[in-house]
């Protein structure tokens, strides 16, 4: 029996405590993953008591455990939703089936990809925000910050879990590497292009979090379809963790828009920077990059890895349920495709377009943030309205890479793009402004000039409540 | 569809990049994804179709010619993560049979190319994989003499083809993998069903890749290798140089010419008339003397077209079955060239010997029925000539009063000019009497050997008079045009290639024919077969059946 590792270091609905294969493999990782931790987790923040959430087992009152804990010392745990008993495949080839309980040999490399691909985002975005505790807006940003980092933690732990328990040794193998690749490293870089771009300021963390980690969501709510049953458990209960990334990022942004309205008031010319805040035309900026960096991450528009992926049972679409047809082999999908330099309808058949049936759901769950950003900004009686680019805008992977769109979606030369991208995007400029605007404010209860408060605090604590224990 | 030009030049190229710098060549793959053989799919991912292979053949072959001082060129690639995808797939599963077929065996030769470049011509070859290595970009660089890949920790080689596709690495990947980096046959088992492929360490520690090297160390150790590469071949002779000129043949529906070679088809019978004609002088002093600097030179020149030629007959007439190959002219002129080159020390005299020894090997690679026909006083089966009668599946030759008509040896027929198997072509003939290849050598020292002779001596197979003679050859040319085109080339094939296996006999005899069959079989191309439904939405449904 396992000395490091128990069900009380590790919670666990896994009976990981009997489960001799998952032990000896989770006591090789386990260590290491701790090296990895304090090389590459939040720097400077380890021996600090943060007031963070813990998920402790999957019941409605187990899953949001509050309390201080410094976090080398954060339980990371192994949850899966509990099992439907008769679940069967929801779509593709073997719809009507009943579920896997084990990885069908066949599909092992297909699934073992995608759980790699994905487990792999998680340790990458922890990398990528790694410095940002220097320069915290406020301890309850801190606070947030770290709470998604250790769920980001979490998430690879539970991607480990997937590929310790169901793939072998090759799987111990991946879950090693997982550890083993460096956000931005010219060596060892993480798979995805968007997760070796550091985070290099709290705009851009809200950003991420808004819009990359939504990715994330739509990520995991198609694989939380899979009738690879533990993959789809699993996805389910990260999802719960995933809003609340999200909820840090639209928040975080609603809050910068707010003090920018406050600040475009008090300003006798409306000059939100003369005040120390981030004007809305900066936030349009970046919010049009970190938008469609998120919306690349999708990948192409016309996939035969998503229409496999699909086929085969092991990736869904959002909330398969709604949809009436679960097979997708006669439909097809109406895409706006550039031929000649013109915008075309084209139909594409339905299962190689299933990357942007995601990508579509994805974009409406975004207009309605940046619906709520506006209604903010409206509140504010500020006259602006902050928008969501084409999805052709941009992009540096799928059918729109190779060309160049304004933001409304119109084909342009490159002479064009180029005579205009310092309107559409961030410059050096604007990236050195928002940058001096980042010292951190690490006082109960007090804000950077650049974002309004919280509307009210974690677990209903007061304002000046101290989620960080600076000592 | 308008005929395939097999002709380009660096000026042209679309997929790719030559460059020079001393004595290390690169060759960049950059390829051009909206320019494909033909429409109707797009190369992306660094993925090939003849139109990308066409240029390699082409900078290859240049690189002997026309850069000499050039002792290792590296293979390499541009796109960011992505060395090379392998064939394109949708091209492939558009194709017909025979152009899948011909597109196999045309990239396979190229290979091979590569490799005799290397053992021949001390030209070596590196292959830096700086991104994903897939299918046939593996083999690309499997036919490298060495192989770096990156360790980024997501760039692996893989061979995708049998469980993605239901298809083989058909350009010579499994044979390498086994016979020629030796991987141990079990781990090569396990290697060719992960479609992902193997990356980083253990990819060097199977043997499938030499070296993998960090990003950090990349380019550093590139340069490395490339010089130590460079540095083994320096002690070869090379040059001078020599630019190839375009051949820029006349093509017409039902003819191709060029000023040595002339290729006549016709469809209604399905046969054609391939005729080279000898040269109309003797050799210079010197091969490279002249404005051409040797560029013209028959022996070259000739030789170019023929390849040109069985190309477009290959790809352009795929129902010409059958050919009367024929020669015209003055045999003493080839001798005296076949000579010429024998002594000669250049490295362009090797480089043009060596260019031979290809195309005569593609005139036995080439899967239509040959008979060598020697029935005109003109006739000059002599010296490297006589290699393509001896290649060709039967010989008849007319007996005249005269005895004007005969066949002729140099040293070209005494070992430079080896077939696949590494035999000589009149090893391979008399394989069960050894003896009497030098036999035939000494008697052809000492003269022309006319019909009747030729026959007994076993090199004509029919040597009859004018009253027989255009009888025997029209029923004979009938009969096998008659014959199934399809059992005829695994008849050809199996007889041509006596003798030991190699390397390149395994390719073109194992590996492709399994690999042809199975691109006519139902789980690949069939209506449900894998490779037809790649990238669309059904997936494939097999026949379980194991033969």
């Amino acid at each position: 029996m396992s000395t490091v590792l128990s069900d009380d270091k590790i919670p666990n609905n896994v009976n990981l405590s009997s489960d001799r294969r998952l032990q000896r493999a989770l006591e090789a990782w386990q260590p290491k993953f701790l090296d990895w931790w304090m090389e590459m987790g939040p720097a400077g923040f380890q021996v600090q008591d943060v007031y963070l959430r813990t998920a402790v087992s999957v019941e409605a009152s187990g899953w949001a455990h509050f309390d201080y804990v410094k976090m080398p010392d954060y339980r990371w745990g192994i949850f899966l939703e509990p099992k439907q008993e008769g679940r069967t495949i929801g779509f593709g080839d073997y719809q009507g089936q009943p579920v896997w309980d084990e990885v069908p040999g066949e599909l092992r490399n297909m699934l073992r990809r995608l759980i790699v691909t994905q487990g792999d985002t998680e340790p990458a975005s922890v990398e990528q925000q790694r410095l940002l505790g220097q320069t915290a807006p406020s301890l309850y940003d801190l606070r947030n910050l770290f709470q998604v980092n250790v769920e980001e933690g979490r998430h690879l732990w539970a991607m480990v879990y997937l590929l310790h328990t169901y793939f072998g040794r090759d799987g111990r193998e991946e879950a090693e590497e997982l550890l083993g690749r460096r956000s931005g490293d010219r060596d060892r870089p993480r798979i995805l292009g968007a997760f070796n771009e550091p985070t290099t300021h709290w705009l851009s963390f809200f950003m991420f979090t808004m819009f990359t980690d939504r990715d994330g969501k739509y990520q995991l709510s198609a694989l939380s379809e899979s009738g690879f049953d533990p993959l789809a458990r699993t996805c389910r209960f990260m999802l719960t963790e995933e809003a609340h990334h999200m909820f840090v990022g639209e928040t975080g942004i609603q809050r910068v828009v707010k003090r920018a309205c406050e600040l475009m008031k008090q300003d006798p010319s409306g000059d939100v920077r003369a005040l120390g805040g981030i004007d809305l035309p900066t936030i349009q900026k970046y919010l049009n990059l970190w938008y469609t960096l998120s919306l690349d991450l999708f990948g192409g528009e016309i996939s035969s890895n998503a229409a496999d992926a699909f086929a085969a049972g092991l990736k869904g679409r959002h909330k398969e349920d709604k949809y009436e047809e679960h097979k997708v082999l006669d439909q097809s999908y109406p895409m706006e495709v550039l031929e000649d330099g013109k915008i075309v309808a084209k139909d594409i058949a339905m299962r190689t377009a299933l990357n942007e049936v995601l990508r579509a759901e994805y974009i409406k769950d975004c207009a309605r943030g940046v619906e709520r950003w506006n209604k903010t900004i409206r509140e504010e009686g500020v006259d602006f309205t902050l928008a969501l680019p084409s999805n052709r805008f941009h992009r540096h992977i799928g059918i729109y890479a190779d060309s160049h769109f304004t933001p409304g979606g119109e084909p342009v030369s490159r002479a064009v793009w180029e005579a205009h991208r310092h309107e559409w995007l961030p410059t050096d400029e604007d990236e050195a402004y928002v940058k001096s605007l980042m010292q951190p404010v690490l006082e109960p209860g007090k804000m950077a000039s650049w974002i309004a408060a919280p509307a009210k605090g974690i677990n209903g604590q007061p304002e000046q409540f101290e989620y960080v224990r600076l000592v | 569809m308008d005929p395939i030009s097999f002709e380009t030049h660096p000026d042209r190229y679309r997929h790719w990049r030559l460059s020079t710098d001393g004595d290390v060549a690169t060759l960049v793959m950059n390829v051009d994804p909206d320019h494909p053989h033909r429409p109707g799919y797009e190369l992306k991912l660094n993925s090939y179709d003849l139109s990308v292979d066409i240029e390699l053949a082409d900078a290859i072959q240049r690189l002997r010619f026309e850069h000499p001082e050039v002792r290792a060129v590296v293979v390499t690639a541009e796109l960011d993560r992505v060395f090379c995808s392998g064939a394109n797939i949708y091209m492939l599963g558009s194709s017909s049979h025979s152009f899948k077929v011909n597109f196999c065996k045309f990239t396979n030769e190229t290979r091979l190319y590569l490799e005799e470049a290397s053992a021949e011509s001390g030209l070596r070859a590196l292959a830096a994989c700086q991104g994903t290595t897939a299918g046939g970009g593996y083999e690309l660089a499997l036919a490298c003499d060495e192989i770096l890949l990156v360790d980024d920790g997501s760039s692996a080689v893989s061979f995708p083809e049998t469980p993605l596709l239901a298809v083989l690495p058909g350009t010579g990947g499994l044979t390498r993998l086994v016979d020629k980096r030796k991987v141990r046959r079990d781990r090569a088992d396990v290697f060719c069903t992960v479609a992902e492929g193997i990356k980083g360490k253990r990819a060097r520690d199977w043997g499938l890749v030499d070296q993998v090297v960090p990003r950090s160390k990349w380019d550093a150790t590139v340069a490395e290798r490339a010089r130590a590469l460079a540095a083994e071949g320096a002690a070869l002779a090379h040059g001078p140089a020599v630019a190839l000129p375009a051949l820029a043949p006349t093509v017409e529906a039902d003819r191709i010419a060029y000023r040595y070679v002339e290729l006549r088809v016709d469809p209604a019978t399905r046969t054609g008339d391939l005729t080279i004609t000898g040269p109309t002088a003797p050799p210079p002093a010197e091969l490279h003397a002249g404005a051409d600097g040797g560029a013209e030179l028959w022996s070259l020149r000739a030789f170019r077209e023929l390849d040109d030629a069985l190309l477009r007959l290959r790809f352009d007439h795929p129902t010409i079955g059958v050919l009367r190959l024929r020669t015209r002219g003055d045999a003493a002129h080839v001798l005296a060239h076949d000579e010429a080159l024998a002594r000669a020390t250049t490295g362009f005299a090797r480089e043009v010997r060596l260019l031979q020894r290809r195309v005569l090997k593609r005139l036995d690679n080439t899967a239509r029925s040959f008979f060598a026909v020697a029935d005109a006083a003109d006739s000059c089966f002599a010296g490297v000539l006589l290699e393509t009668a001896l290649s060709a599946d039967r010989f008849y030759m007319l007996i005249d009063d005269a005895e004007a008509i005969a066949v002729r040896t140099s040293s070209a027929n005494a070992g430079p000019m080896p077939t696949g198997s590494g035999l000589t072509r009149l090893q391979a003939r008399f394989y069960g009497t050894p003896d009497d290849v030098a036999k035939v050598l000494a008697r052809g020292a000492d003269g022309p050997i006319a019909g009747e002779e030729a026959e007994q001596l076993g090199l004509a197979t029919v040597a009859a008079d004018d009253i027989d003679f255009e009888d025997e050859l029209r029923i004979a040319v009938e009969e096998r045009a008659s014959l199934s085109p399809d059992a005829l080339t695994g008849m050809e094939a199996s007889l041509r290639w006596v003798g030991p296996e190699t390397l390149e006999t395994k390719i073109f005899g194992r590996l492709s024919a399994w690999q042809n069959w199975i691109f006519t079989r139902p789980n690949s191309t069939g209506e449900q077969g894998a490779l037809t439904l790649y990238g669309r939405p059904e997936r494939p449904a097999f026949n379980w059946n194991r033969t």
